[in-house]
């Protein structure tokens, strides 16, 4: 399968500090990424890069090159609405709007007028509602307000959200982080559901994780890139000595 | 420490319970239907504050439709577009325009409003109304809004949806309640208002649904009665007050409900 993201020489910066050096990193189609490393190592950062959501820090700063289905998304004339439509995100906190179960799911599709009527928005919304897993828990309940869920459902609304829009990839940032077992559970299972169709790069903090859901890992330190390989590999015959040191737990 | 401001409560609150009962006990004997709907007539001959309580009512409403969308409207740029000199000097601006006693904004419409055209008009009472509303209800609309978490404004860009589009419907809803409880709080505030409204709008003996000209309210009518020579008069100065006072309370009722959160 071919390469649906291509990073290419990437420095970032906020202000003077750099948060990113020299990345290059490719990302396939259609497999789950992981994002690993010691926190503050610039995985959040680069997940944002993805879908221009650094944009809404005035003093950040970026050089290299960042393609997504071969467009650099950096480029002058880019459609930033377009891109982060196609990139979808799922964040480490879950962050429903205050308005109902079905609102929140709509809100995609109502914005970027992809609905043709009353009935196809309904039909949407469930679909998305189904590809989260989360249809059968709250069909009886779509107007009833989102901070009613659970923790867990609610990230699950999240992902739901991101999914009506009709993304190709989805960025997601420790979405696990603050569930119990149980509702992470869930979520992987989902991803591993979501990776039939769509490329998925997932930050964690939890290496079984990480083990157990995707297909490659990349390992991040102090802002670089230290190693990136098909997951099994990392995981039991890493190429750096680093990768291994954290891996087997004497980093954190 | 405990006890010292244990008692420093009980006593604010001991006070503004004798304020609103030594109201109530002066101001209730007075109070019957005719002298809610009667205009003011000559001391003996009853009389009563109907047209002061159409006065002020229609006063606050125009103020409230002139002030809260410039208030919101610049509440909103300050929190979502205002970290730059503009909005810092719109900002101490506003807090300076709070500070400012009511009566100077009463001078300033009296000087440009009520001598150019002469007259003493509701309109110029609203106006200066809406004056002193406008700050208030800008600086309570920021707050509001800064409090929306950042998170939620991500999820809503995150989704593809243009900045305005994210203040418009999920940044003002998620502040909604707390918008409405300010924009209630500056129209309890205008609603005691009497300084600005002496130059401005005046007084009126008579039932006035125009806006050009001197228009009573309540305020200014408990002003009038409570500086009259008479006891008579001074009654209905209770009376009156005690009714503004009902109208705050209640005012302030309807924000205590508002700010029960839906979502
Ligand atoms: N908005 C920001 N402004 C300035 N520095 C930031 C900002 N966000 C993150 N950083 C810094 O960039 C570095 C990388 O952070 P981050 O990408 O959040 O790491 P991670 O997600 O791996 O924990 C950290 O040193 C962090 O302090
Ligand atoms: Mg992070």
């Amino acid at each position: 399968m071919g390469n649906k993201i291509t990073v290419k020489n990437l420095n970032f910066f906020y202000g003077k500090d750099q948060a990113l050096f020299d990345i290059s990193l490719k990302i396939p189609e259609r497999e789950v990424m992981a994002f690993v490393g010691p926190s503050g190592c610039g995985k959040s950062t680069f997940l944002r890069v993805l879908n221009r959501m650094n944009d809404t820090i005035p003093y950040a700063r970026i050089e290299g090159e960042v393609k997504i289905d071969g467009k650099d998304i950096y480029k002058a004339k880019t459609d930033v609405v377009a891109l982060r439509r196609k990139v979808g995100m799922v964040f480490q906190k879950s962050n429903p709007f205050p308005k109902s179960i079905f609102d929140n799911v709509a809100y995609g599709i109502r914005i970027n007028r992809m609905h043709s009527s009353k009935k196809d928005l309904a039909e949407r919304v469930e679909k998305a509602l189904k590809d989260a897993a989360l249809w059968e828990e709250v069909k009886d309940r779509l107007p009833t307000s989102a901070f009613g869920l659970s923790g867990g459902q609610q990230q699950r609304l999240c992902i739901a959200r991101a999914l009506a829009v009709q993304p190709e990839v989805i960025l997601m940032d420790e979405p696990a982080s603050a569930l119990d077992p149980i509702a992470t559970q869930k979520i992987e299972e989902l991803v591993v559901e979501l990776k039939k169709k769509y490329t998925i790069v997932i930050v964690t903090h939890n290496m079984q994780q990480a083990a157990r859901i995707s297909d490659r890992t990349a390992f991040f330190m102090l802002g670089k890139l230290i190693e990136v390989n098909p997951t099994e590999k990392m995981f039991t015959n890493p190429d750096d000595k680093l990768t291994e040191d954290y891996i087997t737990g004497r980093f954190g | 420490m405990t006890m010292l401001t244990a008692m420093c409560a009980i006593f604010a609150i001991t006070i503004l319970v004798i304020i609103l009962a030594y109201i109530a006990v002066r101001g209730v004997s007075a109070i019957n239907i005719e002298f809610l709907i009667d205009t003011p007539k000559p001391v003996g001959e009853g009389g009563g504050i109907g047209n002061a309580i159409l006065g002020s009512a229609l006063m606050t409403l125009l103020a409230t439709a002139i002030g809260l969308p410039i208030g919101i409207g610049a509440g909103v740029y300050l929190a979502e577009f205002g970290d730059n000199w503009f909005g810092n000097t719109v900002r101490f601006l506003a807090d300076t325009l709070i500070g400012v006693p009511s009566i100077i904004v009463g001078i300033f419409v009296y000087t440009i409003v009520v001598l150019p055209m002469s007259r003493q008009s509701g309109f110029a009472g609203a106006l200066s109304l809406a004056i002193i509303m406008i700050p208030i209800v800008a600086r309570t609309t920021e707050e509001m809004i800064r409090l929306v978490p950042k998170s939620m404004r991500e999820g809503a860009l995150a989704l593809g949806a243009p900045q305005w589009r994210v203040t418009w419907n999920i940044v003002m809803p998620a502040a909604a309640s707390g918008i409405a409880t300010g924009a209630m709080l500056s129209i309890a505030r205008i609603s005691g208002e009497t300084a600005p409204l002496l130059f401005t709008a005046l007084n009126s003996r008579f039932y006035n649904y125009f806006f050009d000209q001197p228009m009573a309210s309540l305020t200014v009518q408990i002003y009038n009665y409570a500086t009259g020579p008479f006891e008579i008069e001074h009654q209905m100065a209770w009376a009156a007050t005690l009714i503004l006072v009902g109208l705050i309370l209640f005012i302030n009722i309807v924000v205590r409900f508002l700010t029960k959160k839906k979502y």
